[in-house]
């Protein structure tokens, strides 16, 4: 009883610890996935689907999977038939390429690779150099590796290129071309002059108002058309055009976005203190706005990369395309959803860690004004 | 000293190739005569070619004989007709897709967008696993997936058929559901239910005129239902119910009667509309989170219900974010639709930018109609949907 009446001395008596129900696993539980009568309901049946669907998946894709093996008899047929892509890995990766010239894919691969790495080291000093390397050296040096036909390399023709080489090819030659006809385009749609302004805008609103696709059957059947009688245009060379073509479009209204974001004001500073037009956009403005639209362009490439997929409609057989011609091979009959898969797979990784990466440059270059 | 000062103040002209207007005109002139003359380079170099290979030139192709076959049509459709009835078929086909994706991938993409905001962390995470799987993976692998490696190999032969009631069959020749039939009289059960709606109207109007000046509340919503479905009852019971269902049987191999769709069609509907949903879930996502919270305690305080807080305060709200990216992801759905060609449904590319061209070879005017086609549908939706963007958007004082 003493107890009770006894009046409290301030910080003299221990917190009680929350009921147990509030906190840790159980706490975390209750408020999370059972915090109401629906909740519970959308839980447990939630927890029923995956219980219908992820064990028989895992049983396919790895357990009753097979993984070694030369021919399609390894494949017991229970389980999905890695085998297959691993028979197959060749073509996948590198479409015809001949097998002796491979090493001039990887070397590009690794030359790209290695000089990529410092500039994601924020310490690196020379990153300006190494970008110039990257943007105009390096294209001459991946060109000889790949076409051949002089410093003793022997000429391979387009036509063997395939497979996620091709995909990536296309996809980088598209975005790094796109990206400076894209800015002019932009500039051209925000300037004053009336018909190179209306000259930009009819340009970028008919890319962007079709498809790819036709985009690529223009491609294929009118490039050849308007040339001189006689010119022969080589079938990647057409594909590459178009997707500049199109993505040059949407990068142009990714750089537009950037540039209506700089403030008025910087336009109106770099008028007083002289500069010309040129001068004004090179120094002040352009390094503004690319700065702010890089997640932009790192998004319409990551839509750019998967609509690469679209040249096997015009012919040419890219990651995708090589997945889809393997597939009708009569030895391998049945195997398509494997080849589905890894391709799938392997393009959400690129695709994912890209977004990821965004996303995360995003967050690092809003400095909050 | 003074006139030396005068002529200081003077504005100096400068000269004519350092005037800012002439510059402009000058670099215009030269860019337009840049352009045109390579448009008339290529003009040129395009007819020269037609002529050497032997192509005609203009529409007059358009009112030939096809000779080929439309496997799916809308409208009738047979070899004897001419390509631009082809077109038509095709075009239909076309905007039958984006219709039915759009509405779907709406429905879909919502309840994503709107999982993904659930409280329940399973569901939370299951949509956002759904999300990022399926828009990360390019939209042709996953009609691939579906058609070759889901719908022709896994789907059972007609005479096994999946079945729901025995009225809806999934089956590799594709989706087998009821079609109803409208006999005679029905057309009186619409009238009446048109009757009851333009009664709903004025009921409507007359409910808030009472509420602004007498402050009574009236059940707007329940009313409405009552009315429209008494109507429509009352009206079904005196024509004796004029309304059957054709249900699809097997015949032979195949079903026949009711309505069926190929394996190519369900197949570019799931894709498309699967794929364009996750981009939409994620608009909806930020066009709810954008709807600052101060907005719900302020209906809260008003003494709003959870309901009337939704319907009057987030939603419209959270709309005027979600619409203009809302729009770009249907004008975008409909122009993926044309990936139909490579499963071989028959839309405008396949029929028009594939068949057509090989047979007539005029490789300028079909490519030319078959984007006019895509840019016609692009401007319309997004003039549509700037029309009501305008009316939703923000009126400041």
């Amino acid at each position: 009883m003493a107890e009770a009446t006894k009046s409290y001395n301030p910080g003299h008596h221990p917190d009680l610890a929350p009921p147990s129900g509030a906190v840790g696993v159980i706490g975390w539980i209750y408020q999370n996935l059972f915090s109401s009568w629906l909740n519970s309901i959308m839980t447990v049946g939630a927890v029923y689907l995956l219980y219908l669907f992820l064990p028989p998946l895992f049983q396919w894709l790895f357990f009753d999977a097979d993984w070694v093996g030369e021919t399609r008899e390894a494949c017991s047929r229970e389980g999905a038939c890695w085998v297959y892509i691993i028979f197959w890995f060749k073509q996948l990766m590198y479409g015809r390429y001949p097998d002796t010239e491979l090493w001039r894919i990887n070397s590009a691969y690794a030359l790209l690779v290695t000089a990529m790495i410092p500039l994601f080291i924020p310490a690196f000093r020379w990153k300006q150099w190494l970008s110039f390397f990257l943007l105009f050296v390096y294209p001459i040096i991946a060109f000889y590796l790949f076409v051949g036909g002089s410093f003793g390399l022997v000429h391979v023709e387009t036509a063997l290129w395939g497979g996620l080489f091709l995909t990536l090819v296309i996809a980088i030659v598209g975005i790094v071309a796109a990206l400076p006809i894209g800015i002019v385009l932009a500039l051209g749609r925000r300037s004053d002059m009336p018909i190179v302004k209306a000259l930009c805008i009819g340009f970028i609103e008919l890319w962007r108002g079709v498809p790819l696709i036709t985009v690529l059957f223009m491609a294929s059947v009118m490039f050849p058309l308007f040339m001189p009688e006689g010119v022969n245009f080589d079938k990647l060379l057409r594909a590459l055009i178009a997707v500049m073509l199109f993505s040059a479009a949407y990068m142009a209204e990714v750089v537009r976005g950037g540039l209506q974001a700089i403030s008025r004001g910087q336009y109106e500073a770099a008028q007083a203190l002289g500069l010309s037009y040129w001068k004004m956009m090179g120094l002040i403005i352009l390094p503004q706005a690319l700065k702010l639209v890089i997640p932009g362009i790192v998004n319409t490439f990551i839509g750019l990369f998967k609509d690469t997929t679209l040249v096997l409609i015009i012919g040419l057989f890219d990651f995708l395309g090589m997945a889809q011609l393997v597939g009708t091979n009569p030895d391998w009959v049945g195997f398509r959803i494997e080849g589905y898969v890894f391709v799938g797979a392997l393009f959400w990784v690129f695709c994912f860690s890209m977004s990821r990466y965004s996303q995360n440059l995003e967050k690092k270059l809003h400095t909050g004004y | 000293m003074a006139a030396h000062t005068q002529e200081n103040l003077a504005p100096s002209k400068p000269p004519i190739w350092n005037d800012r207007r002439y510059r402009a005109l000058f670099y215009q002139v030269f860019v337009l005569v840049g352009v045109l003359l390579a448009g008339a380079y290529i003009v040129n170099n395009t007819l020269d070619n037609m002529e050497s290979r032997g192509i005609a030139s203009g529409f007059g192709f358009m009112s030939k004989t096809a000779g080929f076959s439309i496997a799916e049509h809308i409208i009738d459709y047979q070899e004897e007709n001419s390509y631009g009835r082809a077109f038509v078929v095709s075009l239909l086909n076309t905007l039958l897709v984006a219709a039915i994706g759009i509405v779907l991938t709406t429905i879909l993409g919502f309840s994503l967008g709107i999982a993904r905001l659930s409280q329940n962390w399973l569901i939370s995470k299951l949509a956002a696993t759904y999300i990022e799987l399926v828009r990360n993976i390019p939209l042709l692998l996953q009609i691939f997936f579906w058609y070759f490696g889901v719908f022709l190999p896994l789907l059972p032969l007609p005479r096994h058929s999946y079945n729901a009631l025995d009225s809806v069959f999934l089956n590799n020749r594709g989706l087998f559901a009821p079609q109803p039939i409208f006999e005679q009289g029905f057309s009186t059960i619409v009238i009446a239910f048109c009757v009851a709606f333009v009664g709903v109207i004025f009921m409507v109007r007359w409910a808030k005129k009472r509420q602004k000046g007498t402050g009574k509340q009236f059940p707007i919503f329940f009313m409405s239902v009552v009315l429209l479905i008494t109507f429509s009852f009352v009206a079904a019971v005196l024509t004796g119910f004029p309304l059957s269902w054709e249900i699809p049987k097997l015949v032979g191999f195949n079903f026949t009667g009711g309505v069926g769709m190929s394996p190519e069609f369900v197949a570019l509907v799931f894709a498309l509309s699967a794929y364009t949903a996750s981009f939409i879930a994620e608009i909806v996502r930020a066009g709810i989170l954008s709807v600052s919270h101060g907005q719900n305690e302020a209906a809260s305080a008003l003494g709003l219900s959870r309901g009337l807080t939704l319907r009057l305060i987030v939603i419209p709200q959270a709309l005027r974010v979600i619409i203009p990216p809302l729009t770009s992801q249907y004008l975008n759905l409909t122009k993926n639709s044309s990936l139909a060609a490579a499963i071989a449904y028959p839309d405008i590319v396949l029929v028009f930018a594939g068949t057509a061209l090989m047979q007539t070879g005029q490789a300028v005017e079909i490519i030319a109609i078959t984007m006019a086609v895509y840019l016609t549908i692009s401007l319309v939706i997004s003039a549509l949907m700037n029309w009501y963007n305008k009316r939703m958007a923000l009126v400041e004082r």
